[in-house]
């Protein structure tokens, strides 16, 4: 300990005599770990934040899309025709033992006017089911209950978005709104969830009983009066996922009685895959940001051999001095291992101080969420004394088996 | 008890290109401890090649060379380099300070390739200080000190580690005749008080006459090893200087 801080004593005093080129060349190793630290810091923001997204949509969600697709993505089937119905919903939730719940969902575009101001938004018919799908949660007044559905109740809740354009500030609890000629009583609002994995403002939607949007408002398909957009399915557990993917399709194939061999004429996605591999990319991008970032440490470890490279010969004389009264190879060794990885470790702290403020300007003022770990802290922390390592190893090789004659008599 | 130093038939040949220089063709002798030699021989005779092998930075081609009895023909580097901490001190004529470091801190250089505690070498290095007269310089850097100064900072090193012998090529070769005869009377005090044994190269016959013996040199060979009968004594010789040549060089120092 003591000889560790005596070596690095003298290695600070023999980077003072150079301040200037000490600094320069700590300078490559700053840059190097700053970007590091803020390119990590933007990957991870990016990660995190579809996270949330991912988390917002609700977990372990299973989507049933009325029709088919065929493997070349062309959609196939059933002409605008819904075969999906809340029957079906009701079975799978009664058959399929991996299933946690369903909810059916009817969807359309609507204009809803309150007093003089009107708003366009997504209208979605469906069940209390939906709000635990969702993992949707009221802001203000209540969710309307099943006996609202089987009434066809002119109920509705607001997603936040439409509850400002319509209300302002004001809870608008209470208020009767019309939606596409029909007056509906707001009974509540959901808390905000944001945006979604693809963009889409979330909280730009009127939920309404199944019941009645398909009745009054979207105006569901004549054949089947009990007929639904989509079913929102939420497996008991990830690990359930598949298993109720099969339960799924073999329960609707039997109720659809369709012939083996023929196509579904309805289609299941796991969403939370299709996120999941947005949250790959988007993890592939946070590393190979840090990976680009890396180079130019790497170029900064360049620079620190060059100089101790420089040093070792400008103080050839004072080496071979130093091995006359007895400095071993590993002494000489580490004189200028350690001054190579005070001078990287040195500009490593400095990259990390200035990749820390250069990812709070980058969240500040482009408005994009970083994250720096801890973990990205420490690891350019031991990666810049590693730099040092590496490249000053060579140098400091060269310094400790110089010949002292010849480095006595070098002029 | 074996002799400080025991060379026999020490060759020693640099390759220029293909062609074998033959420098050292032979060299045989001993010294015991105490023993003050002035090494002499004209230039390029072969003393300071001879010189790099006493100190253990360099080996003979052939022959063997014992220090206090055990050869150093088989040792490694780092070896060498520990014998050279502990048994040898180095005097160079350019000094060979180190530059921007208190002449304390040049002075526990040594000490630092040892497993003194930091409090013991500070103290070592004080006391060799004090020795050679440069007590209230500790903290003076090279480039504050005079050229007589500095190479008294060296044998101060030289001295730190208690070494069994000092070698000194040329030491008074960059000084004027009175700083000269300082370091001379130091080196007798050490070789009588402390019974070093010391190497002295020099050109200069006068400064030889300090010595206890005297080789001479020629053409890589010994040509005479003489023991001198009455060697002159320093300390009296330079107090029998006129005084006022002296303190000018002083003056300017601590101003
Ligand atoms: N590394 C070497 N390679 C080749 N020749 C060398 C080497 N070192 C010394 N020599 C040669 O050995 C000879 C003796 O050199 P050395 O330095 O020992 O002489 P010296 O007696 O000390 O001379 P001086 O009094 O000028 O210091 C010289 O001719 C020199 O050129
Ligand atoms: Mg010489």
């Amino acid at each position: 300990m003591n000889k560790l801080l005596s070596s690095l004593r003298i290695a600070l005093r023999a980077l003072r005599v150079n301040r200037a080129r000490s600094a320069l060349t700590m300078l490559g190793i700053i840059i190097g770990v700053a970007a590091v630290i803020a390119m990590v810091g933007v990957g991870a923001g990016a990660t995190a934040r579809i996270q949330d997204q991912i988390q917002s949509i609700g977990s372990n969600l299973i989507i049933v899309m009325p029709g088919s697709v065929s493997t070349n993505g062309v959609r196939l089937g059933s002409g605008g025709v819904s075969t999906l119905s809340e029957d079906d919903a009701k079975a799978i939730a009664a058959e399929c033992p991996a299933v946690a719940a369903v909810a059916p969902t009817l969807r359309g575009g609507v204009q809803i006017v309150f007093g003089s101001a009107n708003w366009a938004t997504s209208a979605q018919g469906v069940t209390p089911e939906y709000t635990t799908i969702r993992d949707l949660t009221m802001k203000s007044g209540q969710f309307f209950t099943d006996q609202d559905v089987d009434a066809g109740a002119k109920v509705a809740v607001l997603g936040e978005t439409v509850s400002q354009n319509l209300f302002g500030g004001t809870d608008p609890t209470g208020q009767v709104i019309i939606v596409k000629n029909v007056p509906f009583t707001v009974v509540g609002v959901l808390t905000p969830k944001g945006q979604s994995p693809t963009g889409q403002d979330q909280d730009d939607v009127i939920l309404l009983p199944i019941s009645s949007a398909r009745q009054k408002v979207i105006g569901g398909n004549r054949a089947n009066a009990k007929s639904v957009g989509n079913l929102m399915v939420q497996a008991v557990s990830p690990d359930q996922m598949e298993q109720a993917l099969s339960e799924m399709t073999t329960l609707l194939r039997e109720r659809h009685r369709i012939q083996p061999g023929h196509d579904d004429d309805f289609t299941v996605r796991n969403l939370t895959e299709v996120f999941a591999a947005q949250e790959t990319s988007a993890q592939v991008m946070s590393i190979l940001l840090g990976a680009i970032a890396s180079v130019s440490l790497i170029v900064g470890g360049i620079g620190i051999m060059n100089i101790m490279l420089v040093s070792v010969t400008e103080r050839t004389r004072e080496i071979g001095l130093r091995q006359a009264v007895g400095a071993r190879t590993r002494d000489i060794l580490s004189q200028f291992l350690v001054e190579a990885v005070t001078l990287s470790l040195l500009g490593g702290i400095i990259g990390i101080v200035v990749g820390l403020t250069a990812s709070a300007l980058i969240s500040y003022f482009a408005e994009w969420s970083t994250e720096v770990s801890l973990l990205s802290v420490l690891m350019a922390f031991l990666f810049s004394a590693l730099v040092g390592v590496f490249f000053g190893y060579y140098p400091a090789r060269k310094a400790a088996y110089l010949d002292p004659i010849e480095a006595l008599r070098y002029e | 008890m074996p002799a400080v130093i025991e060379t026999t038939d020490l060759v020693r040949d640099f390759l220029l290109g293909e062609i074998p220089v033959h420098v050292l063709k032979g060299i045989t002798f001993q010294l015991e401890r105490g023993d003050f030699v002035a090494i002499m021989g004209p230039s390029g005779s072969g003393k300071s090649t001879l010189m790099n092998i006493l100190g253990c930075l360099d080996k003979p081609t052939s022959g063997t060379y014992k220090l206090e009895g055990s050869g150093i023909g088989d040792l490694t580097r780092d070896q060498l380099a520990e014998i050279r901490n502990k048994k040898i001190g180095f005097v160079f004529q350019q000094f060979n300070l180190l530059a921007r470091t208190s002449a304390l801190e040049n002075v526990e250089l040594p000490l630092l390739y040892t497993d003194l505690p930091a409090k013991e070498r500070r103290e070592r290095a004080l006391k060799a200080l004090q020795a050679v007269g440069l007590g209230d310089r500790s903290e003076h850097q090279p480039s504050q000190l005079s050229g007589g100064q500095q190479q008294r900072v060296a044998i101060a090193r030289a001295m730190v580690n208690n070494p069994k012998i000092i070698l000194a090529d040329e030491p008074t070769g960059a000084l004027d005749s009175r700083t000269s005869l300082e370091i001379m009377a130091i080196f007798q005090r050490l070789n009588r008080e402390d019974a070093i044994t010391i190497l002295l190269v020099t050109h200069d016959a006068h400064m030889a006459s300090y010595a206890n013996r005297e080789i001479h040199f020629k053409d890589g060979r010994i040509e005479s090893n003489e023991i001198i009968a009455k060697p002159r004594d320093a300390q009296a010789d330079l107090a029998a200087l006129p005084p006022e040549a002296v303190e000018t060089v002083k003056e300017e120092v601590t101003a």
